[in-house]
């Protein structure tokens, strides 16, 4: 008996991504950590946490969280705050990071996969923290920071605990990245860390309707596979200790991709007390209707409804769909609703394009041109219209060949078709549209 | 004047004599520089000296300022200049930029001549805390300059500089400045940048001018105010220029005047109440009213005040700036311990939160006087200046100090201390402290000037 007829999971997930502004979360300094030259190049007082360093918060980067949240049908607080989350670390200039408490800019949102919805607890902006690199300097090991990723600013989206298995985080995972870059606000490079993942997972009881009495924590994952993986792995161990009476500890684990296995981390058992308070050195912040509908009308048409559209107005399927949405840039998929309006102004098949499309068979000359994507797309398909005369040659070849065959056709045998439709198309020498075969070759059968 | 003393001049008068060729730069720095030989060592008002300050005033002489020298409370940051916050923290800190106060008196044309003592991170009302030894009173070396900005204070009442810059939190300008009978201006919250100076309380931390009149405190002030976009909290509204009010008439303006019915502040109260009858010939309107117990505040100033200050020591870590935290002295040590505790979870609502909501209370009680007084009138300190040693065994001493300061820093509102009172036989000062609604300067400026102007208080100088 597999644990899934016993238990149910219990998952969220916590996403942080880091946004790409010109400048960072609180300070003028350039926000480009991935491809800075050097070591601490993009410092100042204030991300370096010097005396006197003030933060000065970067608009830009709240009216995007506030756009990732309409675009993910959360509610807005017109009231919010900073807050100072208080831990010591040696990549943590200030001794505190500056992140919301209470008052995220957003809440209560959702996103749809194909396993049902995944309701957002929150969606709060705080600010990205330095980096450590342990290496070894002249045969002594060092630890050294480099402050360039110190204050960029950092998107948190908090989930819901509705995620039932490892392939829904995944989707969700992957929908949330394909939004995030169709926005243009993030990059999310999960190599880098631009996007990174943390799953909470437990199981309860099917009957169960409160939460349970513990959750374990997997940190640090970095691509949407490993995700599945490590919900995947923690369900079949967490059910194995349920099973045999045990409470899986409350811990902090990682994925270990080599073994593939989650482990725990070492040190804190305990519950960290961040000492949040409202940092006294911003003041409260307040959203006027007006920023937000801006915003709101501002927001593009989303990837999920211009897939929707798609289906419905191209009849494409929704895994054609799928695929195509997984181009995720915006101007990407703008390009093909062009292409797509055109090819349906012309007559021209939208889903064959999108097959050419998806399989690679079209040469496109330029992305961006539209007309010369389309004449790419005829291209193809006249080169594979056959000439009706060379057609009518081939068959009558066939056919005076194998009379036998017609012989056996003509007495009923149906599967003798077949024969006749590969040796035409053998003889062609090229691929050919089988259904204008078809019907020269039932033709000439039958006459 | 003989040139010896140009040191105690007033920086109006400074100004004016350097436009007027009355004496030149090198005369001026003469001056100072031989007060700060003779006194320095034994007052310790300053911590560090720039000793190119006079070839720096030499290269600014077209600007307002026009090189005068000014000593700035070394919790400024100042570029490429030692910055201590009088902590062995900092001790080999120096700075890569300037704090906004730092670069803005360098715009103008005025020279940080050097950098004056505090309680170390401005925690205390004594400069007895510092880590680089006490400050001592000029007016009589064997109390206290008060604090934190005794450094400052005690620079300008010993004419070791023209003007001097101070930072308050609760009390830190106006206090000292009472103590060491000098004029200590804390300005409207929000009202001069807190960029570049090393956090206290972020919540009430305001810099302001520490001079030997009020006018100075006016001039200097118009040099420090302003909108900065590297203070979130600095408000965008322009300055007024605060010399605007200097030598106007204050008749029939509203004084609500409180004495605050606590023991210990008889003597105070009585002194005050001896010299108000200056307001009444001036004109002004006097009334006794009552102000919420400024006990309250000192409860509340506690809370708020350690649980920022354990927010803002926790970025020195000991992994940069040299020295770890066991540098940190008894002081330091104990708000951090304390602010620590009040924000923990389970107890910030029962602390923290209720100390936030009690502020509002002073705040709506200051803003219903308001509505009733142009300006509010009260001792600056419960008494004259304490002893050397003070302090010891004292945990809350600045607290008891500053407690009828505490209510008008938690509110923001601008405030001022005036010499109103000398001893004769001490020789210490007391201040009396007039504060006005938000962005109001203007007012208790008005007012202070007009006091200092009809009596004779500020006319006498040290026997040093």
């Amino acid at each position: 008996m597999s644990w899934q007829e016993t238990y149910e999971p219990v998952i969220g997930l916590e996403v942080h991504v880091e946004l790409k502004t010109q400048s960072k979360m609180f300070c003028g300094c350039v926000n480009n950590p991935f491809h800075a030259k050097k070591p601490n190049i993009y410092t100042c007082p204030v991300c370096l946490g010097m005396p006197g360093g003030l933060p000065v918060p970067n608009k830009k980067a709240i009216e995007w969280t506030v756009m990732i949240g309409l675009a993910t049908n959360c509610k807005t607080n017109t009231f919010s705050k900073f807050d100072r989350k208080h831990y010591f670390y040696p990549d943590l200039a200030k001794g505190y990071q500056i992140s919301q408490y209470d008052l995220p800019f957003c809440y209560e949102g959702s996103v749809n996969t194909s396993f049902g919805k995944v309701r957002l607890n929150r969606i709060h902006l705080e600010e990205d923290t330095g980096k450590l690199l342990h290496t070894t300097i002249k045969g002594k090991k060092v630890s050294l920071v480099d402050f360039n990723r110190s204050g960029v600013p950092l998107v948190e989206i908090v989930t819901e605990p509705d995620i039932k298995n490892g392939a829904q985080a995944k989707e969700y995972g992957k929908k949330l990245r394909q939004l995030l870059r169709f926005l243009n606000v993030a990059d999310c490079d999960m190599e880098q860390g631009g996007m990174r993942l943390e799953a909470n997972i437990s199981l309860r009881k099917k009957s169960e309707k409160n939460l349970p009495k513990y959750k374990v924590e997997v940190k640090n994952i970095n691509s949407f596979r490993f995700l599945e993986q490590a919900i995947n792995f923690e369900l079949d161990r967490q059910a194995k200790l349920l099973d045999k009476g045990e409470q899986p500890k409350q811990e902090t684990r990682g994925w270990d991709s080599i073994k593939n296995q989650t482990v725990a981390h070492r040190g804190k058992e305990e519950a960290a007390d961040y000492r949040y308070f409202p940092d006294p050195d911003i003041p409260p912040i307040h959203l006027t209707r007006k920023f937000i509908q801006n915003i709101q009308d501002a927001l593009p048409e989303l990837p999920e409804t211009i897939g929707q559209r798609w289906q419905k107005e191209y009849s494409l399927h929704p895994k054609q769909v799928a695929i195509l949405l997984e181009f995720d840039e915006s101007k990407e998929l703008a390009w093909l609703d062009q292409v797509f309006a055109q090819l349906s102004k012309h007559s021209l098949p939208v889903s064959q394009f999108v097959n050419d499309f998806i399989n690679k068979k079209l040469k496109l000359p330029s992305k961006n041109s539209v007309a010369q994507t389309i004449q790419a797309f005829k291209n193809l398909h006249q080169a594979e219209t056959i000439d009706t005369r060379e057609l009518a040659t081939v068959i009558k070849q066939v056919l005076d060949e194998n009379q036998d065959a017609v012989k056996k056709y003509q007495a009923g045998e149906q599967p003798v078709f077949g024969f006749f439709m590969g040796q035409v198309m053998r003889r062609l020498g090229k691929k050919v549209d089988p259904q204008a075969i078809r019907q020269a070759l039932q033709a000439a059968l039958e006459a | 004047m003989s040139k010896s003393s140009l040191n105690t001049l007033t920086l109006t008068q400074t100004i004016e004599g350097l436009k007027q060729k009355t004496f030149s730069l090198q005369e001026l720095y003469g001056a100072i520089n031989q007060a700060i030989e003779q006194n320095n060592q034994k007052l310790n008002a300053y911590l560090t000296l720039d000793d190119k300050a006079l070839a720096k005033a030499e290269k600014t002489t077209h600007l307002p300022l026009m090189g005068v020298p000014i000593a700035v409370k070394d919790n400024f940051c100042t570029k490429d200049f030692r910055t201590t916050a009088a902590s062995k923290v900092l001790d080999q800190f120096v700075p890569q930029f300037d704090s906004t106060v730092a670069k803005k008196l360098k715009e103008a044309g005025g020279v940080i001549i050097g950098k004056t003592n505090l309680d170390a991170w401005a925690h205390g009302s004594s400069t007895e805390t510092s880590g680089y030894g006490r400050t001592l009173n000029p007016r009589n070396p064997n109390y206290l300059p008060g604090g934190s900005s005794g450094g400052s204070a005690a620079a300008i009442a010993a004419d070791m500089t023209i003007a001097a810059v101070g930072s308050e939190t609760a009390g830190s300008i106006r206090q000292p400045a009472a103590w060491c009978g000098v004029v200590g201006l804390k300005p409207t919250y929000g009202r001069v940048s807190r960029y570049g100076v090393a956090a206290m309380a972020s919540s009430t931390d305001s810099p302001g001018p520490i001079t030997k009149t009020v006018e100075d405190a006016a001039l200097l002030l118009n040099f420090l105010a302003g909108h900065d976009p590297n203070d979130a909290t600095s408000s965008p509204q322009q300055a007024p220029d605060f010399t605007a009010v200097l030598n106007k008439s204050i008749k029939g303006l509203k004084i609500g005047v409180i004495y605050q019915d606590i023991p210990g502040l008889e003597m105070v109260n009585e002194k005050l109440s001896e010299q108000l009858q200056v307001f009444k010939e001036l004109g002004a309107q006097l009334e006794t009213t009552k102000a919420l117990d400024p006990r309250y505040a000192i409860g509340v100033y506690t809370v708020v005040q350690r649980a920022e200050v354990s927010s803002n020591l926790a970025r020195y870590d000991g992994i940069r700036y040299g020295h770890d935290r066991s540098y940190f002295g008894p002081e330091a040590k104990r708000r951090q311990m304390l602010g620590t505790y009040t924000l923990s979870k389970g107890y910030a609502e029962k602390y923290y939160d209720l100390a936030q909501k009690v502020r509002t209370l002073f705040l709506e009680d200051n803003n219903q006087l308001f509505k009733k007084y142009d300006v509010l009138i009260s001792a600056t300190s419960p008494g004259f200046a304490k002893k050397i040693g003070a302090t010891e065994g004292a945990a809350m001493f600045g607290e008891l100090e500053d407690m009828l300061l505490e209510p008008s820093s938690l509110t923001g509102q601008p405030g001022i201390s005036v010499p109103y009172y000398r001893d004769p036989k001490t020789h210490l000062f007391l201040g009396m402290n007039i504060v006005a609604p938000m962005w109001q300067e203007q007012r208790v400026i008005q007012v202070a000037d007009a006091f200092e102007k009809n009596t004779q208080w500020n006319t006498w100088r040290n026997p040093l």
